[in-house]
């Protein structure tokens, strides 16, 4: 049948690869297609190429050598390498841990605070943004565009921090019922857009956007009021979390707490709702095509606003895992920028769950690896910021990279990018 | 694009016609592949000047790809192009339209807030005082009135496209190409968006201008169209020209040639044993999207075991009624009655689940979910109940196992159960939807436009297990603006017109009776809309047929 022809050439082989193909040639295959890890990775490596370009621009010294580049080519060549291998090796240490000091570990010369260290830094710093990518990429299955993860992360800070020190329950069910408040409270800021989104079509960017501001300037009216307020302080600060309902962290030295394996079980949740749960296929239905969904009886404007609600809880949760895990206090910056690192972490995982939480990896590592670059190389921590910015432009224009690296379309692609029709 | 213009200015217009050498055009060994896929393989085809040249096939035959190479959208691999004897090779559009070959694509290629000559003038733009200038809009509405007047095209200049008729905006097109000086004009699909009255007056233009020396090359997979224009037909099949045909060659040879086998384009049913009244419709009253009245009240009863057809031009409230039936759209008065049952403010999601199969018009908009997968879309409206799933969770292997089971039982062609739909074709992304429809216990079954877009040998599927599902004793609803396709299937047909029912015939009505309703002519002759002027004899008939059949209608 001529029906057939065309149904078999437009196949998805990146994802599927036929049966009677070996693991290894369908590897060699899609090693170049424009596939989204291909294009994933050379995304990194480009941002890393042109960071490190940065590098050199902002070092005067270096620059200096390059004045005289026609006649000692070597001189700013070598001490451009020297820099950027500095710069970027710190980057490494800092993230993943400096191999000296793990090896003085093992030879028992070192303490194992010192080696592990970096890890616990960039998985302190990862917790939150899974949170809140994970909240950014649920909303965006769905089709929404959550940029309110910032505002619902704020308010899961608040109520969570609130309850942390407020109820005085016993050790264990307090840090559970702050967490849930927490949860509750982000829900709630979620919730609302979701709500006029479904019953008035206001458009959730704008409401969500409104409720970040709304949300940032309650927690600082909140942290200087009576009754919230550190006793004895007057600068903007709130009582301490009581340590019951602290995350627990793993041996004192190190910042990592309990956040982090609760942020890998909520990825586990997520991508079970995701692709097994009734509520996860609505929201992939309504989120791939409305009207077909509302068509096959699928109530569109309840599963905008429950989806809403489910994103602001787990963004909400983002919050409640800094201030329970690593602020131990509400400040007007408790909750930092982590709903906005959010959208970009759930832009660099494809709005998938797992690839969120390896996103939130990523950029848990570039800042833990950004302070050390910081003060042992004396590179801006913004340039991290810059990867940051570089890497997710690169991934949102996938088109940029492919002409780059002139990766091959994938075959489904191509069929659908070509105009013919029959 | 200078000499083109040159040649459209007053003072060349002599030369330009006087310069009528008639275009031959010859594909010779055109070859198209994509990956392993071949889409054309080794066309020859020749077009004589001044012939209308069919080019028919399914869908995914490979017509569009060869004209697209043609209009130097795609290039060939292998083959060449050759116009009047001189081999060309087109890198784009331009190319094409210089060597006089212009194109009027399936998807109008029309700015809708523009004017029509903003429109025609667009990517032809004259421009005075350089790259920078102002547009000379007074030329260019001269150059459409003057084009339009010349082939006989009535366009309106001034008139925004947005406002206009799908049949109207066709006619820009044309004209669009026509002001491009081509010779040769492709036409994809043109009737597929078409009322059988313009498409009677595409047919009409098209023979108009051949007449003037022009030739056009015609896609299309209708074959009485065919039938009725093409002075030569070629057929293609999976990429390769099957055979070439006289117009003299019967329906049933030609869509033989087409699919490759035998197919019947008559339904085979038996006569319908219509039982209870399961769908009854009283007085309803729905408003469309901007809030005029699109249904008027309407009375219907479709009964167990029957097929009612609702024949109309598009647009006539059929979208609306069914929509409304369907708890998609408020009711604005009167009642849906489902076995007694109300059906008026219910959850789209409860009337399916009383019992009621729906086949929306608009596949793709509102059919199936492309992204997603042929078994997930099977699943589509009863993710949530057994035996699939409950309100929580999924059931992930019998989503699959019904998944294998439908698309063996219906024929889906596709690689896997985890295929994703958008990559079908429409015909199997019908079959999915129809699938899911009929595989749970029916009532009732409403189908719009159950055979739009899709390929003749699943049309034959399709229209049997509408007949099936009706023998089953299933009340069945069938809408279509393809008047053929009521005819066949329906037992009776409701004909409908600006929101109300006019009439209700049985098939065996002659033709022109039906159309004469669906074009809102009944028996008050203060309503006859201007007809054929040869039909005296027929509009007589229409009128007793229609006057009979509408007493029927409105007890």
């Amino acid at each position: 049948m001529t029906a057939e022809a065309t149904t078999e050439a437009p196949r998805e082989p990146e994802q599927k690869p036929a049966e009677r193909e070996t693991l290894l040639t369908a590897f060699q295959r899609n090693l170049w297609a424009s596939n989204g890890v291909t294009v994933t990775t050379l995304s990194i490596f480009l941002a890393v190429v042109i960071g490190a370009v940065l590098i050199v621009l902002s070092d005067s010294a270096v620059l200096a050598k390059f004045a005289y580049f026609t006649a000692r080519p070597g001189d700013a060549l070598g001490s451009s390498w020297d820099l950027i291998s500095a710069a970027y090796s710190d980057l490494l240490k800092g993230a993943f841990g400096d191999p000296e000091a793990i090896s003085a570990w093992f030879s028992g010369t070192g303490s194992w605070q010192d080696a592990l260290g970096p890890i616990s830094e960039t998985l302190t710093y990862a917790a939150p943004l899974v949170f809140t990518g994970l909240s950014v990429a649920l909303a965006f299955r769905g089709g929404l565009f959550n940029i309110g993860a910032q505002g619902q992360a704020v308010l899961g800070a608040v109520t969570a921090g609130v309850a942390g020190f407020s109820f005085g329950l016993p050790i264990g069910l307090n840090l559970v019922i702050a967490l849930i408040v927490g949860a509750l409270g982000g829900a709630l800021w979620g919730f609302l857009p979701g709500l006029l989104k479904a019953r008035t079509g206001a458009h959730e960017v704008i409401t969500t956007i409104m409720l970040n501001y709304t949300a940032a300037l309650f927690l600082s009216w909140l942290v200087i009021q009576q009754g919230i307020q550190q006793p004895g302080r007057s600068d903007a600060i709130s009582k301490a979390v009581d340590s019951s309902a602290q995350l627990p962290s793993f041996g004192g030295a190190l910042r990592v707490h309990l956040g982090i394996v609760i942020a890998v079980l909520v990825t586990a949740g997520v991508a079970w709702l995701l692709n097994r749960s009734a509520f996860g296929f609505e929201l992939r239905a309504v989120g791939a095509n409305p009207h077909a969904a509302r068509t096959a009886g699928i109530s569109v404007a309840k599963t905008y606003a429950l989806l809403m609600a489910v994103a602001g809880g787990l963004a909400g949760l983002g919050g409640a895992t800094q201030v329970l895990g690593t602020a131990h206090a509400l400040t007007p910056a408790v909750a930092g920028n982590i709903g906005f690192d959010g959208l970009l972490v759930a832009l660099l995982g494809r709005n998938r769950p797992w690839g969120t939480l390896f996103a939130a990896l990523l950029f848990g590592a570039l800042r833990a690896g950004g302070n050390r670059m910081q003060s042992y190389s004396g590179i801006s921590l913004e340039l991290v910021t810059v990867l940051q910015a570089l890497i997710v432009i690169f991934i949102a224009a996938p088109a940029l990279v492919k002409a780059i690296f002139r990766l091959r379309t994938a075959r489904a692609a191509g069929q659908s990018a070509s105009p013919a029709k029959g | 694009m200078a000499e083109r213009r040159l040649a459209l200015d007053p003072l060349h217009q002599v030369q330009h016609r006087s310069r009528e050498i008639p275009l031959k055009l010859e594909l010779r060994g055109i070859t198209k592949r994509f990956g392993d896929l071949v889409a054309n393989d080794h066309i020859d085809i020749t077009v004589e000047p001044g012939e209308v040249h069919a080019l028919l096939g399914e869908n995914g035959a490979g017509k569009s790809t060869l004209m697209n190479q043609l209009y130097g959208l795609l290039q060939p691999d292998e083959g060449q192009i050759v116009v009047n004897d001189e081999p060309k090779v087109f890198r784009s559009p331009r190319d094409a339209i210089a060597s006089g070959i212009g194109m009027v694509h399936q998807h109008f290629m029309l700015v809708p807030v523009f004017t029509v000559a903003e429109n025609i003038a667009l990517g032809a733009e004259n421009v005075r005082g350089g790259p920078l200038g102002w547009l000379d809009r007074r030329r260019a509405r001269r150059e459409v009135i003057e084009t339009s007047k010349r082939f006989g095209l009535p366009v309106d200049p001034d008139a925004l496209i947005e406002d206009l008729p799908v049949g109207a905006q066709q006619r820009v097109e044309i004209v669009k190409a026509l002001t491009r000086d081509v010779d040769l004009l492709i036409l994809d699909e043109p009737t597929a968006v078409l009322t059988p009255q313009e498409t009677d007056e595409l047919l009409a233009v098209m023979r108009s201008l051949t007449e003037m020396g022009k030739s056009i090359v015609f896609i299309t997979h209708k074959l009485k169209e065919v039938k009725k224009i093409a002075d030569r037909i070629t057929v293609i099949r999976r990429g390769q020209v099957v055979g070439t045909a006289s117009p003299d060659t019967s329906e049933d040879e030609l869509a033989a040639l087409m699919v490759g086998r035998a197919v019947s384009l008559e339904v085979d049913k038996t006569p319908a044993e219509p039982g209870r009244a399961v769908l009854q419709v009283k007085g309803l009253i729905v408003d469309d999207d901007r809030g005029i009245r699109a249904v008027d009240g309407v009375d219907l009863e479709v009964r167990a075991g029957e097929v009612l057809g609702i024949a109309g031009v598009q647009g006539n409230g059929q979208t609306e009624l069914v929509e409304a039936v369907m708890g998609l759209r408020e009711v604005r008065a009167g009642t849906v009655e489902l076995d007694s049952e109300n059906l008026a403010g219910l959850s789209t999601k409860r009337i399916l689940r009383s019992g009621v199969g729906y086949v929306p018009e608009d596949r793709s908009h509102d059919g199936v979910v492309k992204e997603f997968s042929v078994a997930e879309n099977l699943i589509l409206d009863m993710y949530d109940s057994t035996p699939f799933g409950n309100a929580i969770r999924l059931d992930t292997s019998r989503i699959a196992s019904n998944a294998k089971e439908r698309v063996a039982q219906f024929d889906i062609r596709c690689q896997s159960a985890d295929t994703a739909v958008g990559t079908l074709s429409g015909g199997n992304q019908q079959k999915v939807v129809i699938a899911r429809e009929m595989s749970r216990p029916l009532k009732l079954f409403i189908a719009s436009q159950p055979t739009r877009g899709v390929d003749v040998g699943s049309i034959e599927f399709i229209h049997g297990q509408i007949v099936h599902e009706r023998d089953q004793g299933t009340a069945v609803l069938v809408v279509s603006s393809e008047l053929d396709e009521v005819v066949n299937l329906a037992d009776r047909i409701a004909v409908m017109y600006r929101g109300r029912i006019l009439a209700i015939v049985s098939p065996d009505t002659p033709r022109e009776a039906i159309g004469l309703l669906m074009a809102g002519v009944t028996s008050e002759p203060a309503a006859v809309a201007p007809v054929e002027e040869d039909a005296p004899v027929e509009e007589a008939a229409a009128e007793e047929e229609a006057g009979g059949a509408g007493e029927e209608g409105t007890k």
